[in-house]
């Protein structure tokens, strides 16, 4: 299976996982370029597939890019573009190159995107495709049609702590879990209490004991991206002390500074929970922030004590 | 008749909770708050997109479709075995059946149908021949696997 699934049920250390930037031309070579910054310090990468609904290189031409530049690719699955047919199709196509790692997300509206004229699709919900990937790699397809040699998948999925309703949300994780998602990546937030009443609900509810939880950190450098994130990004919501804080730290270098200060506070206490299994890191910085932070932490590959799970030589 | 009801039954779940005419009606499970009025038609659960203030992601102003059917499912109108059927995994929509009376569907079971994947089973490779499946066949869309490649 994926270094990925190896690595979290060995349960040695916790992972690292991040997002790969969008790729819009230049070639192989910008998909090389932005796997040499991640590969000595991440475990996988999500391939983004439309990420904010605007159209780049598509989730599985990157993952399959990814793994010929010796990158574990997580591939992003979203419902909003693509019909069920044409997910199973590319969750099938990609594994042909050997993507193992599969995320199933419902996808930011269309008006969220560049281009708000766009059909939506959603002929699957995000649930519902956790458990058709699932059957891909049980043997059939959602029709039943036998896959004589069914690809390895690990299937997970995403789930956003911070959303309302709060309270339903283990329930959700809950019910993704049951429907074959074995990892979930938590959306970014800013609210500590949260993932910690949600880790704390997962772990009541037995959702840990199949799945493993990765909350998300993001990596800013102004006040003015977490302004935008608050105000933009959908889901995500930041309180305005926290803005505060990073807006007064002083001139542009303390800006920069106190912004990583924060991701590291909510970094460790993302990891101090009892029930996650690793972090997920957004890096709008591309300063060596994310080198920074993994050394800070101390996690991932670089600092693996036995940096051989199953077979592959980190760095 | 089958003409009429599907009309009948638009009429009477039109104005009151907006209903898309999906066939395969799950009102009772999801605090009688149609999924479809999502615009995303999600049927499993709110996305990740809901809004600070419990608004939709996609019209702000508008309550989110699953924040309203979450609380509505735990009134105390609502019939407790209903309740309990909110969390359960709902199948991908049959979109044949758009347009289609969900109370025949319902009776009929129709509704209830779904690929055979999604129950984890794998048909059998080769229909035994083609005329003795059609034999079974009820509706023409249900052709055996296979049958088209």
């Amino acid at each position: 299976m994926s270094r990925l699934s190896d690595l979290l049920a060995s349960g040695a250390r916790p992972v690292v996982t991040a997002e790969f930037p969008s790729i819009d031309g230049g070639g192989l070579a910008a998909v090389e370029r932005a796997a040499d910054e991640l590969r000595p310090f991440v475990d996988a990468v999500n391939a983004t597939d439309n990420p904010a609904a605007h159209a780049h290189a598509s989730n599985t031409s990157i993952a399959i890019g990814m793994l010929q530049f010796g990158l574990e690719p997580i591939m992003q699955v979203v419902c909003r573009d693509k019909n069920r047919l044409a997910m199973q199709a590319d969750i099938m196509g990609a594994s042909l190159f050997g993507v193992e790692n599969v995320a199933c997300l419902t996808g930011d509206d269309v008006t969220a995107g560049d281009e708000p004229e766009a059909r939506r699709v959603f002929d699957l919900d995000s649930t519902q495709l956790i458990k058709v990937a699932s059957g891909l790699a049980e043997g059939h397809y959602l029709s039943g049609r036998a896959i004589k040699e069914p690809p390895a998948l690990f299937v997970g999925a995403v789930e956003n702590p911070f959303a309302p309703p709060l309270d339903y949300r283990v329930l959700r994780a809950k019910k993704k879990a049951e429907a074959g998602a074995r990892f979930l990546q938590l959306q970014i937030g800013y609210y500590p209490e949260r993932p910690e009443a949600f880790v704390r609900g997962c772990v009541e509810q037995g959702v840990t004991q199949t799945t493993a939880l990765i909350p998300t950190v993001v990596l800013t450098k102004t006040a003015r991206a977490l302004t935008f994130m608050n105000d933009s990004v959908p889901g995500i919501s930041i309180p305005a002390e926290m803005i505060e804080r990073v807006a007064g730290a002083g001139d542009k270098d303390a800006v920069a500074e106190a912004s990583y200060q924060l991701t590291l506070e909510l970094s460790q206490h993302a990891l101090s929970l009892p029930g996650v299994s690793g972090i997920h890191l957004t890096d709008f910085r591309h300063d060596g922030s994310l080198e920074r932070l993994v050394r800070d932490l101390g996690i991932g590959p670089a600092f693996d004590p036995v940096a051989t799970v199953a077979g592959t030589t980190a760095v | 008749m089958p003409k009429l009801l599907p009309l009948f039954e638009h009429a009477v779940k039109k104005p009151v909770w907006d209903c898309r005419m999906c066939g395969q009606c799950v009102l009772h499970s999801t605090g009688m708050t149609c999924p479809m009025t999502c615009p995303k038609t999600l049927r499993n659960g709110p996305c990740g997109g809901v809004r600070e203030d419990g608004n939709c992601e996609v019209k702000p102003e508008m309550r989110c479709v699953w924040v309203k059917a979450e609380e509505r499912s735990h009134s105390p109108v609502n019939p407790h075995h209903w309740e309990a059927e909110f969390n359960d995994l709902r199948p991908p929509v049959d979109n044949r059946l758009q347009g289609t009376s969900s109370w025949i569907n319902l009776v009929t079971k129709r509704d209830r149908r779904t690929p055979a994947g999604w129950s984890g089973e794998t048909l059998a490779e080769e229909p035994a021949s083609i005329g003795a499946a059609l034999v079974e066949i009820d509706d023409p869309t249900m052709l055996p696997a296979g049958f088209h490649s």
